[in-house]
């Protein structure tokens, strides 16, 4: 990752004046708001701001013993874990299915590539649309089969809600990645297969699906981290984390305790077992990347 | 293809095309929302099919519906949401390639301490530390401000990473070439770097628009003013209104045109945007 050109300039100011934008934009805006959320997670400040003592692990303790952190961390990692098997799942069987055409191949990408570009918010708004109790088209389609649909009572109901909203924006993503990988796999190895006697439905499971561990590995952390914080958008627009904290996962409970409920330092807290999440989720990409490049 | 079989073949086109139609629904329904009259969507069952209300209920949302529900005018909120990806797309893209130049092409102390640097920024979402960036923010005064809303969001590890690993790959002896031709280090970026760089610059630009463009969380954070209101923001608005009823025929109207830039452009430059894509997750 370190390397250079074996020629290089010999300017010595210039590649500092090159860095600057970007290292005081990372310094002001990334890394000291980092730093505070440190200091702020290990800090009281008194109800009137004029003074904070040093309060150690007191904030964490106090989440630990939370059963609405604990109830918040559950839920989180089941939507995760849900999110992404049910967007992989999808884009996986589009890919599958678009990669056995040839002529047409390229009118189905452009019919399932698409959602990618429409915003969660958006998605939020018409899946809320969607599902309204009063008025939505779904919940008309689930009494017909006696199933009384109520995402603003029913927890369950409104953690499905977010579920398909989050994961339906993302399987356009998951598609491309495993359509790339599909067409790389190599051509004499399907039809060796064939040769064999494999049919297409046992060539997928035994040549194509093993090979495609490397992108289906990549995938799967790139999805958790995406249903674990770019989906905010989703909950701010459909169930606001209720009904009863429900889809109150993460990063919507740490906007809540922070914003609307003002308690900086169990915020703070939440912040950096958050960004402990995002590094380890981040180094555990890299180590792969660096791996996939040597093979 | 390996083998020719019609049976399957079939049901990969049916397959495919019933997903599409899955895809596509709420999107439909949008739509089919979007022309009809409210009471029509109030009934409890909403229709399947257009209705006859597309101009009214489009034309009122280009005038004058936003302002009641206290929003600017749908078309200042449009301009706002393109402001906003324009000035984070070039943002990204200036700052990431002068950083990438800069890593690659000089030797210099705290070379690999830059690095390492521009790299924490891809472990700090801002939903992560929201209430200390806003803190900063505010410190700054730069809340309800244009340098509010984009500057904090330009920084870029990803494409910093991208136009690296770009430069990498150009050949050494186009560089000896160039500096036995005389030319200086800002002479060789812009008049061969910055030209060989030019797909991987669409690229990340089909990208970074849809990621402008599709900004909540952070233009919500900072912006009280409504003068700074994007599209994501006003459709979120009109769906929490306070008193009642909410207005489906012109939030979806609304919806269906705020979709649209990013959905065109993706159509319209598939390939870039797939090389994008593919290219900046690495």
């Amino acid at each position: 990752m370190m390397d250079t050109k074996r020629t290089t300039f010999n300017n010595k100011l210039l590649p500092y004046l090159l860095l600057a934008p970007q290292l005081i934009i990372t310094l002001v805006f990334f890394i000291w708001p980092a730093a505070q959320a440190v200091k702020s997670s290990v800090e009281r400040e008194d109800p009137f701001g004029f003074s904070t003592v040093f309060v150690g692990l007191t904030h964490y303790k106090r989440l630990f013993a939370d059963p609405s952190y604990l109830d918040s961390l559950l839920r989180t990692g089941v939507f995760a874990v849900a999110v992404t098997l049910l967007s992989m799942g999808l884009g996986l069987a589009f890919a599958a299915a678009v990669d056995r055409l040839t002529r047409t191949s390229r009118i189905y990408t452009t019919l399932l590539v698409w959602p990618y570009a429409v915003a969660p918010v958006i998605a939020g708004v018409l899946w809320f649309f969607l599902f309204n109790t009063s008025t939505g088209i779904l919940p008309f389609f689930l009494s017909q089969f006696g199933i009384n649909w109520n995402h603003d009572l029913n927890g369950t109901h409104a953690m499905i809600l977010i579920i398909i909203a989050a994961a339906w924006k993302q399987v356009s993503y998951n598609f491309l990645f495993f359509l790339a990988g599909l067409q790389s796999v190599p051509h004499a190895l399907m039809e060796a297969g064939a040769i064999d006697g494999a049919g297409p439905v046992k060539r997928f499971f035994t040549i194509a699906l093993p090979l495609l561990s490397p992108t289906t590995f990549f995938l799967f952390i790139i999805n958790v981290n995406y249903a674990m914080f770019d989906t905010f958008p989703i909950v701010d627009a459909t169930t606001n984390g209720g009904p009863a904290q429900s889809t109150n996962i993460m990063v919507y409970k740490v906007y809540q305790d922070g914003f609307l409920g003002l308690n900086l330092g169990s915020s703070s807290a939440q912040s950096v077992l958050l960004m402990l999440i995002v590094m380890v989720l981040t180094f555990v990409q890299f180590r792969y990347v660096e791996r996939r490049v040597q093979y | 293809m390996v083998e020719n079989r019609p049976f399957l073949t079939f049901l990969t086109h049916a397959f495919l095309i019933f997903g599409f139609v899955v895809v596509a629904f709420p999107v439909y329904v949008a739509f089919v929302a979007s022309t009809h009259d409210l009471p029509t969507l109030l009934t409890g069952a909403v229709p399947m099919l257009p209705g006859s209300h597309f101009i009214e209920n489009y034309s009122a949302i280009l005038t004058n519906v936003s302002a009641a529900h206290g929003l600017p005018n749908y078309s200042h909120m449009a301009l706002n949401s393109l402001i906003m990806a324009i000035v984070i797309t070039v943002g990204k893209i200036v700052i990431s390639i002068m950083s990438a130049f800069a890593i690659v092409y000089f030797r210099f102390p705290f070379r690999v301490l830059a690095f390492w640097i521009i790299f924490v920024t891809l472990m700090l979402p801002v939903e992560v530390r929201i209430m200390p960036t806003y803190k900063i923010v505010a410190d700054l005064g730069m809340l309800n401000s244009w340098a509010g809303l984009t500057i904090p969001l330009i920084a870029s590890a990803t494409a910093t990473f991208l136009f690296r690993q770009f430069f990498m790959t150009v050949p050494d002896e186009i560089l000896e070439a160039a500096r036995v031709d005389g030319a200086g280090a800002m002479k060789f970026f812009w008049d061969i770097l910055l030209p060989l760089s030019r797909t991987n610059i669409g690229a990340l630009c089909v990208i970074l628009f849809i990621y402008g463009w599709v900004q909540y969380l952070w233009p919500m954070l900072v912006t009280t003013d409504t003068g700074y209101y994007t599209l994501m923001m006003g459709m979120k608005r009109m769906v929490t209104a306070q008193d009642g009823v909410i207005a489906w025929n012109y939030v979806m109207a609304g919806s269906v045109l705020a979709m649209l830039p990013p959905i065109l452009i993706v159509i319209f430059m598939q390939r870039l945007f797939i090389r994008g894509l593919t290219e900046t997750e690495k």
